[in-house]
């Protein structure tokens, strides 16, 4: 090697250097998060999924301020009754502040059904931060404040049920139910997962094919009849908070096969790819090259199967609630709000008991998509190397 | 170099093999590929020796065992990174092995898989220090710098990932990772197999550069004859998971002993179209190593077989000096070699020298 060949090695590296241009620059010392974020922010779809997904999260947390009335505030004049327009004018002219009329529900003497009758003449004008049910604020405090509501009487955007319960006010805390569900049941599979799927790709052998093997057996079980014999053997007596907690267990307990699967599979072939032997020849043990080397390389993985699987997660749920096996009332859930919507009647007279079920399409559509649009950007390096 | 050659490797009956299960559930019982059968070699400080033989011959697997990168089933390791500093590699437990690994360290064939590709060019680089503990804080930075400049990778390489790379700068990447701790012996496992002709050319005129600067020992394993007589000083022959010739490169390559050797050079091509080229067909394939052919492993291939060839293992001799053999009639054949790539092959290693 002649010195003269070194400095013409150097001077072309510098040239291609000045030549790269800043967003190149940028893009090679991207981390993996950076370029996922980058490659998502052009799935329109799943942005906008995201947003709907966040916006429903944000509704069941806040959901006793967001809502007029807490979930079992009964309005005694007003059973079974539609939803309510909000309006700004009517016979009597505009009016800036919105207002809906007075109704009540009165049972047609021939029909025997109950008919909603609207007041024109009563005018209920909304207010902000209007003082309402008491309830904590995240546990934290106590308020009575709710983003609206109406001076005097109802305001029933959603109708009400057959106690005249708010269907809005019972839909949003059912959201916070759901969701919240959703995502400990997930949790839960999750940590299960991530440790029995991990023990058995890492260890492998005989570990590894007894473990397959148990797997296999919980998952041969049919879904249905697992959670009904599960769910049946809840005391009568558990209060709903014990109910709520044994519900996320059993999602959670049998939700974990498929992603331990799938975590044994990626750590299994991961584990002789060369890098990591490479971390083994440099002296690296089991724990980093497990924290540094397997897991992010497929935390991208897991990431798009969590969101894969919640949209089950919440659908268990509400079909277990739905058939009267999962939550129970006083507990709200889309579930037990559907619950209500069984029968003919329902159908036929009180379709706004249905919105709950817009609800969970949407949720789960979203997740659909947004899981969608994670899957395609998770692997920056799968299109880029070279 | 500044001290004596000594024996820093000396690998005696190194043995690997790979249970197979067959049939449903694993019931079929189970089958053993002898990937490595009995092979033992010396590798002196400060060389290089070459490792060829077809895939599947055991190459990879010799240099992973010695690395303790994959377990051997029996056999020793004894090395010796310093005179008076001797370990007995196969013998060590995981936490003893950590005095060990600071002293040999691996470059492997594929750029691209053997590089974490989460991981920016620095932290890649100084993985070996951090888990050693080798060194803190701003030294390590500054020894990654030093390694890295030195494979010719520039400061601004360090904070990319690797997808930013082409496969030469990946593997110089991958070189720069196993120098960092300044080791004594690096396995070289198939560096350049996987490169452009003008990239491998780089690629071995730095790993000639850096093993007089740092006084390196190479076992470099490769398929490439060429390549491993341009940069061996001496090169051993595997066939079927046993070394059946090793000689100093020019002695192997001119004049070989083992039949197959023989074979094997015959078929190098020559870089000039009108030499008459007259390689030995072999008959058949490579033997699978589940059931290898009794006695001698090449004898079913081997054009002057005879019938002890079918009984009897022959063991490796040395036949002259450093040059040893395992064929039962290396003392009496007269073998053709490389003649050809003599003249050929050493104008052409000088163009890429002075190319570069």
């Amino acid at each position: 090697m002649s010195a003269s060949s070194i400095s013409t090695e150097n001077m072309s590296t510098s040239a291609v250097t000045a030549k790269e241009s800043e967003e190149a620059l940028r893009y090679y010392s991207a981390t993996q998060w950076q370029l996922i974020w980058w490659r998502f922010r052009h799935h329109k779809a799943a942005l906008f999924a995201g947003t709907v997904l966040v916006v429903m999260g944000l509704c069941g947390l806040f959901a006793s301020f967001l809502s007029p009335y807490s979930a079992v505030n009964r309005d005694k004049n007003y059973l079974l009754g539609p939803p309510q327009m909000i309006q700004f004018w009517d016979q009597k002219g505009f009016s800036l502040r919105p207002f809906t009329h007075g109704v009540t529900t009165k049972r047609n003497p021939t029909t025997l059904r109950r008919e909603a009758k609207v007041d024109p003449d009563v005018r209920r004008y909304i207010e902000f931060f209007a003082h309402g049910d008491s309830y904590r604020f995240l546990g934290l405090f106590k308020t009575d404040i709710h983003l609206f509501g109406v001076e005097e009487g109802y305001l029933h955007l959603f109708g009400t049920d057959d106690l005249g319960r708010d269907l809005f006010s019972r839909t949003l805390f059912g959201t916070g139910t759901s969701m919240s569900i959703g995502i400990i049941g997930v949790v839960i599979a999750f940590i299960l997962a991530l440790f029995i799927g991990g023990v058995a790709g890492y260890a492998g052998g005989w570990i590894d094919y007894t473990i397959q093997r148990f797997t296999e057996i919980i998952r041969v079980i049919p879904v249905i009849p697992l959670y009904m014999g599960l769910a049946a053997a809840f005391p009568k007596e558990w209060t709903t908070m014990q109910v709520y907690f044994a519900m996320t267990l059993i999602l959670g307990l049998v939700g974990w096969p498929t992603l331990a699967r799938r975590i044994r599979g990626q750590i299994l072939s991961l584990r002789d790819e060369d890098y990591v032997v490479a971390a083994r020849v440099a002296g690296a043990g089991a724990p980093r090259i497990i924290g540094r080397h397997l897991l992010p390389a497929f935390t991208s993985y897991i990431i798009v199967d969590l969101v894969i699987s919640f949209p089950y997660m919440v659908l268990s749920e509400t079909a277990l609630s739905f058939i009267g096996l999962g939550l129970r009332p006083p507990a709200v859930s889309w579930g037990v709000l559907l619950q209500a919507a069984q029968s003919i009647r329902t159908i036929q007279h009180a379709p706004w008991l249905f919105i709950p079920a817009i609800f969970v399409v949407v949720a789960v559509l979203a997740f659909t998509v947004l899981g969608d649009g994670v899957r395609d950007a998770a692997d920056p390096y799968s299109v880029s190397e070279g | 170099m500044s001290e004596q050659p000594h024996r820093l490797m000396e690998i005696k009956n190194l043995k690997k093999s790979f249970p197979l299960q067959t049939g449903f559930l694993g019931t079929g019982g189970t089958e053993t590929v002898i990937a490595v059968d009995d092979v033992s070699f010396y590798i002196e400080s400060g060389e290089t020796l070459g490792l060829v033989g077809e895939s599947g011959s055991g190459k990879t697997t010799i240099g992973r065992s010695i690395l303790r990168a994959i377990e051997p089933t029996s056999g020793s390791v004894h090395f010796e990174p310093r005179e008076g500093e001797a370990y007995e590699v196969t013998g060590l437990s995981n936490r003893e092995m950590k005095a060990v690994r600071p002293h040999m360290q691996m470059i492997f064939q594929d750029p691209y898989s053997s590089l974490n590709p989460r991981m920016t060019v620095r932290d890649i680089i100084a993985e070996p220090l951090v888990v050693n503990k080798l060194l803190k804080g701003t030294d390590i930075d500054k020894r990654v710098l030093e390694v890295a400049l030195r494979c010719k990778l520039n400061v601004e390489h360090l904070r990319r990932f690797p997808h930013a790379f082409s496969g030469g700068q990946r593997q110089r990447i991958g070189i720069a990772r196993a120098l960092v701790m300044h080791p004594r012996f690096i396995v070289c496992d198939e560096a350049v197999s996987a490169l452009d002709v003008s990239v491998q050319a780089e690629i071995l005129n730095l790993l000639g550069d850096l093993q007089e600067e740092f006084e390196l020992t190479y076992l470099f394993i490769a398929h490439d004859l060429s390549a491993v007589e341009y940069i061996s000083d001496r090169v051993a022959v595997l066939y079927l998971g046993r070394i059946v010739e090793i000689a100093p490169s020019k002695e192997l390559f001119f004049s070989p002993l083992h039949p197959y050797t023989s074979a094997l050079m015959s078929a190098i091509p020559a870089p000039d179209p009108d030499s008459p080229m007259q390689p030995i067909i072999l008959k058949g394939e490579i033997p699978s190593p589940i059931n290898p052919p009794s006695g001698c492993h090449f004898h079913p291939r081997c054009q002057f077989v005879q019938t002890e060839c079918k009984t009897m293992r022959p063991e490796l001799k040395e036949y002259k000096p450093g040059h040893y053999s395992a064929c039962h009639f290396s003392d009496v054949m007269e073998l053709p070699g490389a003649s050809e790539l003599g003249e050929s092959s050493s104008i052409r290693t000088s163009k890429i020298r002075s190319s570069n």
